[in-house]
């Protein structure tokens, strides 16, 4: 009993002295500092988290991680694969550790990538992107998406912080002869896709295929349905949570009617509030439902069991512009504790450069960059073609979780809400406001 | 021969006065006995246990220097919505995850036992099976008789009936399911009390003209009071700290949070939203809660027996 008494007060002394986390901004490293010169840096070991998992994704970091290491013998990648969300839930303790990856894939939201940036546990890029020129190799809607000021509260802005390989759009998929077979086009407007729903509907198909039991569908659907009424400019002001923009507009609230409109017709799957995200892709590719609302990663899903007949389309466009959600995939950061940060920044360098991307766009995937000069034939082609359009445009609106920390639970939770009439659209566009609200005005 | 035996006596005698001390009681060597034990219990339980204590009392995102705020993050639990709701719904999987087993367990096990069924291996087994299943296993498959073009709809007649997507009937669905995996736990830990009961018990009952329910509330309820508190105890810290089922059947707090536990807040909260401090709250709550029930129930198991 003495002893474990002892040992109880000895615990809570050592408790006592310290408060957990600690202030560990890196200094900024001034621009001549940078070495580039890679087989310079002696025997160089670079630990690198990353989740290129699926199929095409290991490919390709598989492939140019060979060919870096050949490229450059005194550089030894040591490669720690996680899925998505097994990286999002440990990168934290990862970075804050003492043995810290010197590059790590990170999510861009303000939970992650701005909450790094403020904890000071990411280095700043901008010495690089002089040094390797990233600034003319990516056009600034892809840096920006990277980018954190020092608060580490407006996506967009401040200092760059991470680059990606591939980019994502969420668009609309169709199945081809079903659409034929209704007797009608590809929608390009909005009365099209309108008329198409309806006409799926009488004649007994299943006009939209979704499955929300992940509730990660319903934001896809909302954001289409914004694209309708709202303009880009607005729609990226919300999705980043910057001041002056606020939820309850005429637009917002015609979009959220006609989400609920589209459930209450009868045009998504029956029960889908209870159907499993990837369901709902498996049944699209085994020719249930005409379109399905989704991101670019499912492509490779979709197009093996079905091959060309699937397209892929960007959503109608509005007064003759487009406007898409979309966003690069994860972006590649430096660790400020890396002991190798020129070493990682070649790295990153490497694995986003012209011939990267080529090899990107082979293993299936959708390059951030150049993707008008790859080959690719049927649904892939639609996409890279759709990518190529929507990134050189300002009509890329990026995803509604950006904006606050607790956006994505929030923006998911209201949309499955209103669509179980659990919150009228005021309700709805309220619940949103008032996380933007507390956002604004807690920090 | 005589030396030896006096030496023998001598050495008794040395012995004996420490035995006088008196018999049993504690000394100091017994400590180094327990230390491995109790080393290993303070690194990996008494002082994580103590750490989160200590990081309740501050507002930390994970990151970041936290700020000492005292009692703030418990007094917040109080008021807020979202811990409160977790907590509430955690004592509707009480009634599910510990109750109706116990219950069903009773009838099964007192049913087994009084009926000699053929095959009563084979039921046992099977019954006890959900339990050595891995819960996300369990998961899975319910997800897929909960889906809306399911096993259920299709015995109901009700297609395209979501189940686990409306707020109604989520944290209901996840309760039945939790009934499943308990039942045989608390049915083979009754089985084996009733098979401890001496024949001659059944048969003074049966003398003294008790039919099967005065021989149930008679004999076999009083004999299985241990049982039931231990199969209570069971199921009850299986509820309150219960995560997997609830997160992969009803994915981010389920329809409307409808179905949001305390293990699910401490995940959301620590992992994702930067509210460690918050987080480690629930955690010191929900364990302080554990300890409570679980005195209670051995405490009341417990008492009449003697």
């Amino acid at each position: 009993m003495k002893l474990g008494a002892w040992l109880c007060t000895a615990a809570v002394l050592a408790l006592a002295a310290c408060t957990p986390g600690s202030d560990n901004r890196p200094a900024q490293q001034p621009a001549g500092d940078v070495k580039t010169d890679v087989a310079a840096m002696g025997q160089v070991t670079l630990t690198i988290w990353d989740q290129e998992t699926r199929g095409g994704q290991q490919a390709q970091i598989s492939a140019l991680n060979d060919q870096f290491q050949r490229k450059y013998p005194n550089v030894r990648i040591n490669r720690v694969a996680r899925s998505f969300d097994d990286l999002r839930s440990t990168i934290k303790l990862g970075l804050t550790g003492n043995d810290a990856p010197d590059i790590a894939q990170v999510n861009n939201g303000k939970q992650d990538m701005g909450a790094f940036v403020k904890a000071g546990l990411l280095r700043p890029l901008d010495a690089y992107a002089s040094a390797y020129q990233w600034t003319q190799r990516f056009p600034e809607s892809v840096r920006k998406l990277g980018s954190y000021p020092d608060t580490g509260d407006a996506l967009g802005e401040g200092r760059l912080y991470g680059l990606p390989q591939t980019g994502e759009l969420v668009g609309i998929y169709y199945n081809k002869p079903k659409l034929t077979a209704l007797g009608l086009q590809p929608p390009k407007t909005w009365a099209e896709f309108d008329a198409a729903l309806a006409k799926a509907k009488s004649a007994g198909q299943l006009p939209i295929q979704v499955g929300n039991l992940e509730k990660s569908a319903g934001p896809y659907l909302f954001s289409l349905a914004m694209h309708r009424f709202g303009n880009a400019d607005e729609e990226s002001k919300l999705a980043t949570g910057r001041a002056g923009v606020n939820w309850p507009t005429d637009a917002n609230r015609a979009a959220a009617r006609q989400v609920v409109e589209w459930a209450d017709k009868g045009y998504l799957t029956p029960g889908f509030a209870g159907l499993k995200g990837d369901d709902a892709v498996s049944k699209f590719s085994t020719g249930d439902g005409v379109f399905h609302v989704d991101g670019t990663w499912i492509t490779p899903t979709v197009k093996e069991p079905m091959k060309d007949d699937v397209g892929f389309l960007l959503p109608p466009e509005k007064d003759g512009k487009v406007t898409v959600t979309g966003g690069t995939g994860l972006p590649w950061a430096i660790s400020s504790k890396s002991k190798n940060p020129d070493a990682a920044a070649a790295y990153i360098d490497f694995i986003t450069s012209p011939d990267a991307m080529k090899t990107v766009a082979t293993a299936g995937n959708l390059p951030v960059l150049d993707a008008d000069k790859q080959a690719a034939s049927g649904v892939e082609r639609d996409v890279l073609d759709a990518w190529n359009k929507a990134a050189n445009s300002p009509g890329l609106v990026p995803y509604l979780d950006y904006a606050t920390p607790n956006a994505y639970e929030v923006v998911t939770g209201s949309v499955e809400q209103l669509l179980s009439k659990q919150l009228d659209v005021e309700g709805f566009l309220g619940k949103l406001q008032a996380d933007l609200d507390s956002s604004r005005g807690g920090r | 021969m005589v030396a030896e035996l006096s030496a023998g006596r001598a050495s008794a005698d040395r012995v004996s006065p420490q035995r006088s001390g008196g018999v049993g009681e504690p000394r100091r060597v017994g400590y180094l006995y327990v230390l491995p034990a109790l080393a290993v219990y303070v690194l990996f339980l008494l002082f994580p246990l103590l750490h989160s204590g200590w990081l309740s009392l501050f507002d930390w995102d994970g990151l970041s220097v936290g700020t000492f705020t005292g009692l703030d993050n418990y007094r917040r639990l109080f008021a807020e919505e979202g811990a409160a709701a977790a907590f509430g719904h955690v004592g509707v999987l009480i009634l599910f995850f510990a109750v109706l087993p116990v219950v069903i367990g009773l009838v099964l096990a007192t049913a087994m036992y009084r009926v000699k069924v053929r095959g009563l291996p084979f039921f046992r087994t099977a019954l006890f099976l959900p339990q050595v299943v891995a819960m996300v296993v369990v998961a899975v498959a319910w997800q897929r008789i909960f889906a809306p073009d399911g096993v259920l709809n299709q015995v109901l007649g009700t297609p395209g009936r979501a189940w686990l997507g409306d707020s109604g009937t989520a944290l209901l669905a996840v309760g039945i399911v939790g009934t499943w995996v308990q039942t045989g736990l608390a049915m083979v830990l009754f089985l084996g009390g009733i098979g401890k009961i001496p024949a001659e018990l059944f048969d003074a009952a049966r003398l003294d003209g008790a039919g099967p329910a005065g021989e149930f509330r008679a004999v076999i309820l009083p004999a299985l009071r241990g049982e039931i508190g231990v199969a209570l105890t069971l199921t009850v810290i299986a509820a309150l700290r219960t995560f997997d089922l609830v997160y992969m059947m009803t994915p981010l707090g389920g329809p409307g949070g409808s179905t949001t536990v305390p293990a699910y807040e401490i995940y959301q909260r620590a992992f994702h939203s930067g509210q460690v401090g918050s987080a480690a709250a629930i955690g010191v709550a929900i364990t302080l809660l554990a300890f409570a029930v679980t005195y209670l129930i051995t405490w009341i198991a417990g008492r009449e027996r003697t």
